[in-house]
């Protein structure tokens, strides 16, 4: 490499063009990138080790944690993985709870980052949109569960608790408000904005070979025409009661991500309104005994999720004793964040490196645990 | 990407919001009401709180510590300790609350908490929360989200139409499924450990059951009580009233865990277990007199230091009360045999059929051994000494149960009353109940006491299961004559209705309302109010100090004479447990009296 013509620099963690504490160490020439590195690790909690020292019930407090975006999928397979070495039943009526929070987090997750992807181009009045109607969505998470963010809600067995009737009241008018207001609004001020489109098209793109090698999945494998995706290929919770379509795209971009993005959250308020409906009574916690001494026998399962960006899965491993002795988190974004960032980030122009990095979803916190 | 709408002017939408009230910034300052479930700062009801740690058992981020409060006293089943939280180590995930033995710990919606101190950041939760304001309650436990598990297992047992034919024992005992999920409800709080008399290490000895690790188990109950097959049937189990999950939900059933623990270690294993293959001896002797509980917990720990016991007593078989009051169905004999079988094996010395006083003084034992534990018990059944207690046909219900346990055959009638109220009354009624079923095809008895029924000090159970095997209570009744027919058989109990038992000092001083009479025909009266001991062999020869009737003894249960000690019964209690201690406080004190310690 010729030293004098390369620059090398530290993209982050500190900066607001990356999503999260993460940093891209990159070489440029002219405003091209030629090599980059992740720097990444600056997340490191060692949750995975926290979790081998504590009790299986204390873990439900620790898991949300792990991503920060969306913290229920984490409670999710926590307890998908549980009650798969334990062979243990969920009621049907804690299944269909489990899938309205985990789509009320797919909302807001995507509104979220649609925002931060719009940040990544200087349109800031979106970041601001997004930050916003995440914050009523909160509002509905903190009247089911007591918390806005970490919610804890989700546990082997079911749910922590029933909802009730006027919250789904509630749900169903923000539901309302997304699809007739706010989304509208979105679409016009940012989806038909030509700056957008200019910014997005073309860019970032990830070919479907590249996405399998990688083993990535989401918006990156669907923007490939692939509709890959858990919910209907794997069911769990609810998913098999519901109907709804799987958006893709046709040219990898991160343009076809984004607008996957947007479409997966009309899907979701689809899926929300099917299962408010169809919800059946019931009890929403199977008795597992004395919370202080959950014991699974020995055994081993992997078990995976549709999160936003893709396949979250946890693989635990229990030896029949009162803690889990493993748990490994396979994030969605693991693949993208540490090794794309190398293979496929070099050509980028610096100014696209935000666009790189926001549209492919990369979560640090899900792959620095 | 033809197909993409777009156009410069879309964004133009957004203007609209120029009009529109701003959805974040307010001004003035509106407050955020939290909702309400929100998990909000802690509050405490700290006199419900009983200090059992389990909320810092769950604490995630090792947020709570136990504190000393000074003005919350340590009494039967509660700590003087409460919980304080760190809130820069809180998470605020509501486990503590979820898992609160006594639902005393509650979340407020309260989550604003502005201050330039971080030591202030760290409260004890009381009233009121960090803040010192009324806020309105926030996340609350209900019955999905709480974390324990309230419903007590099962204990199978005979129906009464099966008990009343045999003296088999009633309770059937637990399977290893059911032992293992009763075991699992125990939150490890140690507020038993607190109340028992021997401070047994419960806890972990359940832990053991849980962990299916009887061996363990065993170890840790013989720490403190080597006679568990007896306690693990017929101990008070205080423990069970004070266990921290009573509060919510029914108490983890501490006793027939210990049952099921030692009923299913092998007793040739014992020794092996419990590290007493070898005993290094060291030459002393101790005298124990009396083979019941209180003196054959002294013989078990005393052999294990290395001493050389010798157990005297009056009766033909070792268990004092145990083997001679206590029933069959309700403690049987190859449960006790056990126990006692294994403090034999340690090498222990036992003289039967010799009284001391009679056979020979306690002044001679004093000189043969280098200490004397006494444990005689209370063996003399009081009498009412109303008109007619004097006839043949008058009975003390501690001789007949001692007959019984000897396998003698004992005089039933068609028609018997019992006079008392408490679990010496219940084990006789209920014996003669089996008695005379087998003999005349049905159950005739009356059990009156002085106490109406919410105040009669039998075991709520044996009441209960008295009645189911058909005997016929008469509470708050008092004794006033049996009348005699002229052939010296009996013709009725009389009694009239007793107002009051204790007065306003609790001093026993019944009254009687003289105009109230009842009547019951009987051909056999069983006296069952009490009993007296018969200390003479020590009052004879030496003077020592007494607390009302019984000898006072210190902590290492020696008395006001050094190389005497005393204990069970004649001492305290009165109950198995007690005696127990007592026994084992006992070698603790001889030991470090013959090491002139003491």
């Amino acid at each position: 490499m010729d030293k004098s013509t390369q620059t090398e620099i530290f993209f982050g963690p500190n900066h607001p063009g990356v999503p999260g504490n993460y940093g891209i160490n990159y070489n440029f020439e002219g405003d091209t990138v030629t090599a980059a590195e992740a720097n990444a690790g600056h997340l490191h909690r060692g949750f995975e080790k926290l979790m081998e020292e504590r009790i299986w019930i204390k873990n439900t407090a620790l898991v949300p944690r792990i991503c920060v975006e969306e913290p229920d999928i984490n409670e999710m397979v926590y307890a998908m993985g549980f009650e798969a070495i334990g062979e243990i039943e969920v009621p049907r009526r804690a299944d269909y709870i489990r899938s309205i929070i985990l789509e009320l987090a797919r909302i807001q997750g995507h509104i979220f980052s649609i925002g931060g992807n719009a940040a990544g181009i200087g349109q800031y009045t979106i970041m601001n949109w997004g930050t916003l109607t995440r914050d009523y969505i909160l509002d509905i998470f903190e009247e089911i569960t007591g918390a806005r963010v970490y919610h804890i809600y989700i546990r082997p067995g079911g749910v922590r608790q029933d909802i009730e009737a006027e919250t789904f009241a509630k749900i169903l008018d923000l539901m309302n408000e997304l699809e007739n207001e706010r989304f509208p609004d979105l679409e016009k001020t940012l989806f038909e904005n030509p700056n957008a489109q200019k910014r997005w098209q073309g860019k970032a793109v990830i070919t479907k070979e590249e996405a399998i090698e990688m083993g990535a999945t989401g918006p990156v494998l669907r923007a490939n025409g692939v509709p890959h995706d858990l919910r209907k290929m794997m069911p769990y919770a609810a998913y098999d009661d519901v109907e709804f379509e799987v958006p893709t795209g046709d040219n990898g971009d991160a343009w076809d991500r984004i607008k996957i993005a947007r479409d997966d959250m009309l899907q979701s308020i689809k899926i929300i309104r099917q299962l408010i409906n169809k919800i059946p009574d019931g009890p929403v916690q199977t008795d597992l005994g004395n919370g202080l001494k959950y014991r699974i026998p020995k055994g081993d399962a992997y078990v995976k999720i549709e999160s936003k960006r893709g396949e979250y899965g946890y693989y635990m491993v229990s030896d029949g004793s009162l803690k889990p002795y493993r748990v490994h988190v396979r994030g969605a974004s693991t693949p993208l964040g540490l090794y794309g960032v190398r293979e496929y980030l070099p050509g980028t122009r610096i100014a696209d490196v935000p666009v790189w990095a926001k549209s492919l979803g990369i979560c640090p916190p899900e792959f620095d645990r | 990407m033809a197909n993409d709408k777009k156009s410069i002017f879309s964004p133009v939408t957004a203007f609209k919001n120029l009009v529109k009230k701003p959805e974040t910034v307010r001004y003035p300052a509106e407050s955020n009401d939290a909702a309400k479930r929100y998990r909000g700062f802690h509050i405490n009801d700290l006199e419900d709180c009983i200090g059992c740690s389990t909320c810092q058992e769950v604490c995630v981020n090792d947020a709570i510590s136990m504190v000393e409060m000074l003005d919350v006293p340590a009494e039967e089943g509660q700590r003087s300790e409460r919980p304080q939280i760190d809130y820069g180590r809180c998470c605020w995930c509501g486990l503590c609350v979820d898992v609160c033995t006594t639902g005393s710990l509650e979340m407020s919606r309260d989550y604003s908490y502005i201050e330039i101190d971080p030591d202030s950041f760290i409260v004890t939760p009381a009233e009121k929360d960090i803040n010192q304001v009324d806020h309105p309650l926030g996340y609350l436990r209900d019955e999905h989200s709480d974390l324990l598990d309230l419903k007590r297992i099962d204990m199978e047992m005979l129906e009464p139409e099966e008990r009343i034919n045999s003296f088999i024992e009633i309770v059937e005992g637990f399977s290893k499924e059911q032992a293992e999920k009763e075991a699992s409800r125990c939150v490890e709080c140690e507020i038993c450990t607190d109340t028992c008399p021997a401070s047994m290490n419960i806890p972990q000895y359940i832990r053991g059951i849980f962990d299916d690790d009887l061996e363990e188990s065993l170890e840790q109950i013989y720490e403190d009580n080597p006679l568990p097959e007896i306690c693990g049937r017929v101990c008070t189990h205080t423990c069970e009233g004070v266990c921290a999950i009573s509060h919510r939900g029914e108490a983890v059933s501490i006793r027939w865990l210990k049952r099921y623990a030692v009923d299913n270690v092998d007793s040739a294993d014992y020794k092996k277990v419990l590290g007493t293959e070898k005993i290094e001896q060291n030459n002393k002797k101790v005298a124990v007199v009396g083979a019941g509980p209180a003196g054959l917990s002294a013989a078990h720990y005393l052999s294990v230091m290395g001493y050389q016991i010798t157990v005297y007593d009056s009766k033909e078989k070792a268990g004092g009360m145990m083997r001679y009051g206590i029933p069959e169905y309700r403690l049987p004999y190859d449960a006790l045999d056990k126990d006692i079988n294994y403090i034999k094996s340690l090498g222990v010395d036992f003289v039967f059929n010799t009284r001391i006083g009679e056979n020979i003084t306690l002044d001679e034992l004093h000189e043969q051994y280098d200490a004397v534990f006494a444990a005689t018990g209370l063996h003399n059944g009081r009498s009412t000494r109303v008109p007619g207690t004097d006839n043949n046909n008058v009975y003390q219900a501690v001789n007949l149960l001692a007959d019984i346990a000897r396998g003698k055959e004992v005089p039933v009638t068609r028609n018997l009353v019992v006079i008392g109220g408490g679990n010496v009354a219940m084990d006789i009624a209920r014996s003669m109940a089996r008695i005379q079923m087998d003999k005349y095809g049905e159950v005739n008895i009356t059990v009156t006491s002085l106490e109406t029924e919410d105040i009669m000090p039998a075991d709520q159970e044996e009441i209960e299961e008295a009645r189911e095997e058909g005997i016929v209570f008469k509470p708050g009744r008092g004794p006033k004559e049996i009348e005699v027919n002229e052939d010296g058989t009996l013709a009725q109990l009389c009694t009239n209705c007793c107002v009051s038992v204790f007065d306003e000092e609790m001093n026993f001083s019944p009254t009687f309302d003289d105009s109230d009479i009842e009547n019951y025909e009987c051909d056999m009266v069983i006296e069952a109010i009490g009993q007296g001991g018969d200390n003479s062999y020590i009052d004879d020869q030496f003077e020592i100090e007494y607390a009302g009737p019984r000898i006072k003894i210190n902590d290492y249960s020696q008395t006001s004479v050094d190389w005497l000690f005393a204990g069970g019964d004649i001492a305290l209690g009165p109950d198995v447990i007690t005696a127990i201690k007592t026994g084992h406080d006992a070698a603790v004190g001889i030991d470090m009296y013959l090491n002139d310690e003491l």
